[in-house]
């Protein structure tokens, strides 16, 4: 008789909660690889009763084509790079909100709040920012590093030991800078040198990479890596004798944001989950874990040691970063011509 | 399925009438919905006119297949001369996959005849062992392959300690570790088919080839390899098309440096190009190609009266 009154008892328990989660329904993220925190999303899932799933993409472009082929209404947010949050916008896959439904807006850092690619933050919030150089193997190469041709005019010493990432925007706009042309250029006889120098750097290239960017440093089999500023930072911790490099040509940077899909099945918890993201406490935590910079105000002192005082997240004051363009359609239909000749 | 029948006992040719067609209809479903309709609406999207960043616009078109064939240069308006850059491509992956198969074969056969002479559950044990690794997702496979013949891995460690060689063998991100992921991907799809096949073979005839004094190559050439023909050409069918579209191992172990037609086509999905027609014209120029290297087969069979 006890037993089954207990039993009674936790079936209707049971019920019950199964009840409040079904209120408090779901969120679906589409987000990068290794880039939150497991804890922090159970921290929010905990908080308000929300039952969270996440997919994750490992490039702007592949989760453009994901949600074009038929995937939105079923993400409620996703975290698009500051270039692609204007394309979003721009192919209506954008859905808006008013500052007011988000209670920590004004924990945005001030200059992240008025930024080219979503003025006055419409549809997005700042998610991290840093920036995409490449880190240099110091136990195979001691010269100096800031320079892009260690990637498109390389040293002997690490010839046929480079990683590049597998992604075409950054690549091009690397390799414009290096050749101090202005990104998406209209001109025959640059976007000519452009291909000529990706062409002539390929020999040199051991791999095309983005989510190995990280492992190829730490197994040793990069001398040389194209990669994302806290990604490099993350390999270093992990034993590689890296140095990321600030070349003098210039490098990039980018900011990512989550954004507010249109037709976000949750909009409500999207909304909640965005303003959990601009408490300072739950951006330092992601700062924490994936090493690049919050746009949240007072997250420094929140900040461990060693993430606040890593080079990859201290750039120096000269040179400065450039955000990669969306180039015109001219354009880019020649982009990804230079990219397949690459690859071909 | 004869087998099904008899063992059933039950074959009186009235029984179904009533629902023969019906009962087609799983079949049916099956093969309209995951085959006909995405080929449909593949062979479609080939024909219409790209999108910017993805998408189509519902416009006829033949720039695709233009695409494919053209090579207009770098900006898209000199006079049209053929495309090698697609046939290299495609000639790279034709290549690599005949030889994964040729590999396979090679290797598959003697080990399909090999389980298909054990006794009864010796039989059983090498064929789980050759399934055993199917257990795991494909991903993880190609990656354990990786870290093995990486410069910095065991194998190449292994040699160095041992002393057999001072510098380590650059295997991965090369055309030679391309294929020994296909190669590894697909062997138990060789060994399978063509067990099945061996474990039918009559040995008799063997030994009746003998007592006729027919050679060893002789018996190998002309009895066994007819009698298990279905297997072996199963098994290849099975390695080739597959590896015909693979992407993982061109882009985890050949450092995604070349393109194979699998890649090209994610490219064309999943990357900046966003060309999606382009990918879709290069799906069904492969689809083609398969197919008419089977009608070719399967009309050499008939005229040989095989079928």
């Amino acid at each position: 008789m006890n037993r089954k009154l207990k039993t009674t008892v936790a079936a209707v328990a049971l019920a019950l909660t199964a009840g409040t989660a079904q209120a408090e329904g779901n969120l679906s993220i589409y987000h990068w690889f290794e880039y939150i925190p497991q804890e922090l999303l159970d921290k929010f899932s905990e908080q308000h009763g929300v039952t969270v799933t996440m997919d994750t993409f490992d490039s702007n472009e592949a989760m453009l084509a994901s949600l074009k082929a038929g995937k939105m209404g079923s993400y409620d947010v996703a975290v698009p790079g500051d270039y692609m949050v204007e394309i979003m916008a721009a192919d209506g896959l954008l859905d808006t909100f008013e500052s007011s439904e988000l209670s920590n807006f004004g924990n945005i850092m001030p200059e992240w709040v008025d930024v080219g690619f979503d003025k006055g933050r419409k549809s997005s919030i700042p998610y991290q920012w840093g920036s995409t150089s490449f880190s240099v193997n110091r136990n195979d190469y001691t010269g100096d590093i800031n320079t892009l041709a260690m990637i498109f005019d390389p040293p002997e010493e690490v010839q046929g030991k480079i990683n590049v990432l597998d992604s075409q925007g950054e690549v091009l706009a690397l390799a414009s800078i290096y050749l101090g042309i202005p990104q998406c250029t209209t001109d025959r006889d640059q976007l000519k040198q452009l291909n000529e120098l990706v062409q002539n750097a390929k020999p040199h290239w051991a791999s095309f990479g983005s989510d190995v960017a990280k492992d190829v440093l730490v197994s040793g089999d990069a001398s040389v890596g194209m990669i994302w500023s806290g990604f490099s930072a993350k390999a270093r911790e992990e034993g590689a004798n890296i140095e990321y490099a600030y070349p003098k040509e210039g490098y990039v940077v980018w900011m990512d944001n989550v954004v507010l899909l249109k037709d976000a099945p949750n909009r409500d918890n999207a909304l909640k989950f965005m303003n959990f993201l601009l408490e300072p406490e739950n951006a330092a935590a992601v700062t924490n874990f994936a090493q690049y910079t919050a746009g949240v105000s007072n997250t420094t002192e929140l900040l461990d040691d060693a993430v606040k005082n890593s080079p990859e997240s201290n750039p120096p004051a000269q040179p400065v970063g450039t955000f990669v363009m969306a180039c015109s359609e001219e354009v880019q239909k020649v982009y990804d011509t230079i990219w397949t000749n690459l690859k071909k | 399925m004869a087998g099904v029948i008899q063992a059933g006992g039950q074959t009186k040719s009235n029984t179904y009438t009533g629902f023969g067609p019906l009962l087609l209809l799983p079949s049916w479903l099956i093969i309209g919905f995951f085959l006909l309709l995405p080929v449909g609406m593949m062979l479609i999207y080939s024909f219409l006119t790209k999108e910017f960043r993805g998408g189509v616009i519902w416009e006829f078109s033949l720039a695709a297949y233009d695409q494919f064939l053209f090579d207009r240069g770098l900006f898209g308006d000199d006079p049209p001369k053929i495309e090698w850059t697609y046939i290299g491509i495609f000639w790279r992956s034709i290549w690599q996959a005949g030889l994964a198969t040729v590999l396979c074969l090679l290797i598959g056969f003697p080990t399909a005849w090999f389980i298909a002479t054990r006794s009864g559950v010796n039989k059983s044990i090498w064929l789980f062992l050759v399934t055993i690794p199917y257990w795991v997702n494909l991903l993880i496979r190609t990656i354990s392959m990786k870290f093995l013949i990486r410069d910095t891995g065991p194998i190449n460690e292994w040699l160095m300690a041992g002393g057999v060689i001072s510098e380590p063998i650059h295997m991965i991100n090369t055309a030679f570790a391309v294929q020994l992921g296909l190669f590894y991907s697909y062997l138990p799809f060789m060994v399978l088919p063509i067990y099945a096949s061996v474990e039918r073979y009559n040995f008799a005839l063997s030994e009746a080839a003998a007592d006729l004094y027919a050679s060893r190559w002789t018996t190998l050439r002309h009895v066994i390899l007819p009698s298990v023909k279905p297997g072996i050409v199963a098994g290849c069918i099975l390695v080739f098309v597959p590896s015909l579209g693979a992407f993982l191992a061109p882009d985890l172990l050949g450092g995604a440096k070349n393109f194979m037609i699998g890649s090209l086509i994610e490219e064309q999905f999943k990357g900046n190009a966003g060309n999606w027609p382009f990918g879709a014209a290069a799906s069904m120029i492969l689809l083609s190609l398969v197919l008419i290297a089977l009608m070719f087969y399967a009309r050499s069979q008939r005229q040989q009266g095989h079928f």
